[in-house]
């Protein structure tokens, strides 16, 4: 690539064109170069706008209460969102207790063991999984836990977001897990150490890193997923932490106090959006300072 | 890249006795195990919605596509303005989309300052990050009002002749679910695109740019036929998104069912919407089963467009693009 920036000094845009022919295509250059600034301009302006909006509608509402109060009857002022907020928290653990292991373990099986038709099946599978609407998955949690149980539930909240989890989990921990040099896995067999503890001792420790990663990143997904919550944790205007009953979340108490008649409902989903986005931006940052990723250099 | 532990095994396997090989099968075997319990529940979700689909499939059959109505006091279902909402958003979120996020791609590939290559990269990766649900608020409460009061208006004045932009002012529109959903696969189209273009190898463009070419002609016969595969992998990956997008679409598409016109500022449903928003007024019976027929159609809408967008990255011989957005 340093070639290339070499070059593109060498190319004199001063020069006087010597024909029309190359003041086309220098014209028809500049273009270009005009039109793909727009387009990451546009880009880029359209995120920052989102994230301005939203800070300055919602930033005048974030006070104590939002964290430690529940949401007041219809129209009444005051109240908070503490009840969404410990939701989202109890449902995102359930979540990772059932996503976690299968996606590690399937990364595990893809990287360490899988090989021939099965492996590609599977490892075609968790990245197709990737691309099926989420809402999907919460029909499935409610045929499979809401209706025999006769309630919504956030234990049935927590099966179908820690179903989007896995294929997450999985591709990001396979990923690492190649990574891992094959010395390393050579040197352990030929001190004695068996295959899973290898894997265990060594290959998983010396990955850990990268793997982590995957989870939070996979938690920082699904903790702004609403849709599949719509039809299994349902909503819940009270504390609970009884995991067999409605449960609120977060993302589901600015979807319904967004379409809110009253302006103070509103403003808490405002609010609401600004606490979902900050702790969701702050986890990329995170995860991007982690791995090294504002390093130049590197890709 | 295959990991070498079947050769180091068999070389090793000399020296150990046994029962050290027992803890190696039972690890081998969980692995399995799980692994085996994730395939069964994907098996189990399209079991799932195809045995409660069963019901309106045997009613109706195929008119369940081409029946106008979806309702329940009269016990008839039918999704064709869903299908059409949803292909009409898609469509508009790709013709946008693609040329915005391709053309990004490029800029940050080969025109961008090499500073502000990283941080512009890594900022509309996060538009992604962003969860659907604001978009969805952002929508309904910012953009679908200023679409009513000025963006409609201003479309009708000048483009009014094209059947497009005639009719009513609905801030809740087609139109407003396709500008949201450009915003939100421009960040998968313009990833996809961008670690494409940068696997077109250097001297490709080195001998282009040998022969007197400028930067545009280097792109154009150098980087474009190399990377149309993966490009064109990364829209269909795009288009799967738009089509299954639910949250962000249901609250600004309006949920009315407009009559099929080619009318952008009326009302409509997309497949996704219809389910976000008739499941928890289904009863069981017919209303249930067409709910989950919508999303049955959903599933294998969005499993055929991934298969087809992983089949092309494949393709281009590196099985992961899209890093964390895709």
């Amino acid at each position: 690539m340093s070639a290339i920036v070499e070059k593109r000094s060498e190319i004199n845009p001063f020069q006087a064109p010597r024909n029309l022919h190359t003041l086309r295509r220098q014209v028809s250059n500049l273009l270009i170069v005009v039109l793909s600034l727009l387009a990451t301009i546009f880009a880029a302006a359209v995120l920052l706008y989102l994230l301005l909006y939203v800070l300055r509608a919602g930033l005048p509402y974030i006070n104590l209460d939002l964290f430690t109060q529940i949401p007041t009857p219809n129209g009444e002022p005051g109240g908070g969102l503490a009840n969404s907020i410990q939701g989202s928290l109890i449902i995102v653990g359930l979540a990772s207790l059932f996503g976690i292991p299968l996606g590690l373990f399937t990364g595990i099986y893809l990287s360490e063991f899988g090989r021939g038709a099965i492996a590609i099946g599977v490892r075609f599978l968790v990245e197709v999984l990737t691309g099926i609407p989420t809402i999907i998955f919460g029909l499935f949690a409610w045929i499979f836990i809401v209706e025999p149980q006769q309630t919504f539930s956030g234990l049935a909240g927590g099966v179908a977001l820690g179903i989007i989890m896995i294929p997450i989990v999985a591709r990001t921990s396979e990923e690492v897990l190649r990574l891992v040099p094959k010395e390393l896995r050579e040197a352990s067999l030929a001190l004695g150490a068996t295959e899973s503890r290898t894997i265990l001792r060594v290959v998983i420790p010396a990955a850990r890193n990268g793997i982590i990663t995957g989870i939070v990143l996979a938690m920082a997904r699904i903790a702004g997923e609403t849709a599949p919550l719509l039809m299994t944790a349902f909503g819940n205007p009270f504390f609970n932490t009884d995991i067999t009953q409605p449960m609120d979340a977060l993302p589901l108490r600015i979807f319904n106090f967004a379409e809110s008649p009253y302006q103070a409902q509103v403003n808490q989903a405002y609010a609401g959006s600004l606490v979902l986005i900050f702790l969701i931006l702050l986890t990329s940052f995170a995860i991007r300072w982690a791995t090294g990723g504002f390093k130049s250099g590197s890709r | 890249m295959q990991q070498s532990f079947s050769r180091a095994r068999g070389r090793v396997r000399f020296f150990e006795g046994s029962s050290l090989r027992l803890s190696d099968t039972l690890f081998r075997g969980f692995t399995l195990l799980l692994v085996l319990f994730v395939v069964v529940i994907v098996a189990g979700v399209a079991w799932v919605l195809v045995s409660n689909a069963l019901p309106t499939i045997r009613q109706f059959g195929w008119s369940f596509l081409t029946n106008r109505a979806f309702d329940p006091v009269h016990n008839v279902y039918g999704v064709a303005p869903a299908i059409f909402g949803t292909l009409v958003t898609s469509a508009f979120a790709l013709l946008f989309a693609v040329p915005i996020g391709v053309g990004t791609a490029i800029y940050l590939v080969d025109f961008c300052p090499r500073p502000l290559q990283k941080p512009l990269a890594f900022l509309i990766e996060l538009l992604a990050a962003v969860p659907s649900v604001i978009y969805g608020l952002f929508g309904f409460l910012v953009l679908a009002p200023w679409l009513q009061s000025t963006g409609q208006p201003w479309l009708q004045r000048y483009l009014g002749f094209l059947p497009l932009f005639q009719g009513q002012f609905h801030g809740l529109s087609l139109l407003t679910a396709g500008i949201i959903l450009v915003i939100m696969i421009l960040p998968l189209i313009t990833s996809v695109s961008r670690e494409v273009i940068l696997t077109t190898p250097t001297a490709q463009r080195e001998a282009l740019l040998a022969l007197g070419a400028t930067r545009w002609e280097v792109i154009r016969h150098a980087v474009f036929p190399y990377a149309r595969v993966g490009i064109t992998g990364g829209t269909i990956l795009a288009l799967g998104r738009a089509l299954g997008e639910t949250m962000a679409v249901t609250m600004v598409v309006g949920n009315q069912a407009s009559p099929i016109s080619p009318h952008f500022f009326d009302t409509g449903y997309t497949l996704a919407s219809v389910i976000a928003n008739q499941f928890n007024e289904a009863t069981p019976g017919l209303f249930f089963s067409a709910v989950i027929e919508a999303g049955l159609l959903v599933f294998f809408i969005t499993l055929i467009t991934n298969i087809l967008a992983r089949i092309l990255i494949y393709r281009m011989g590196q099985g992961r693009v899209g890093g964390f957005v895709a």
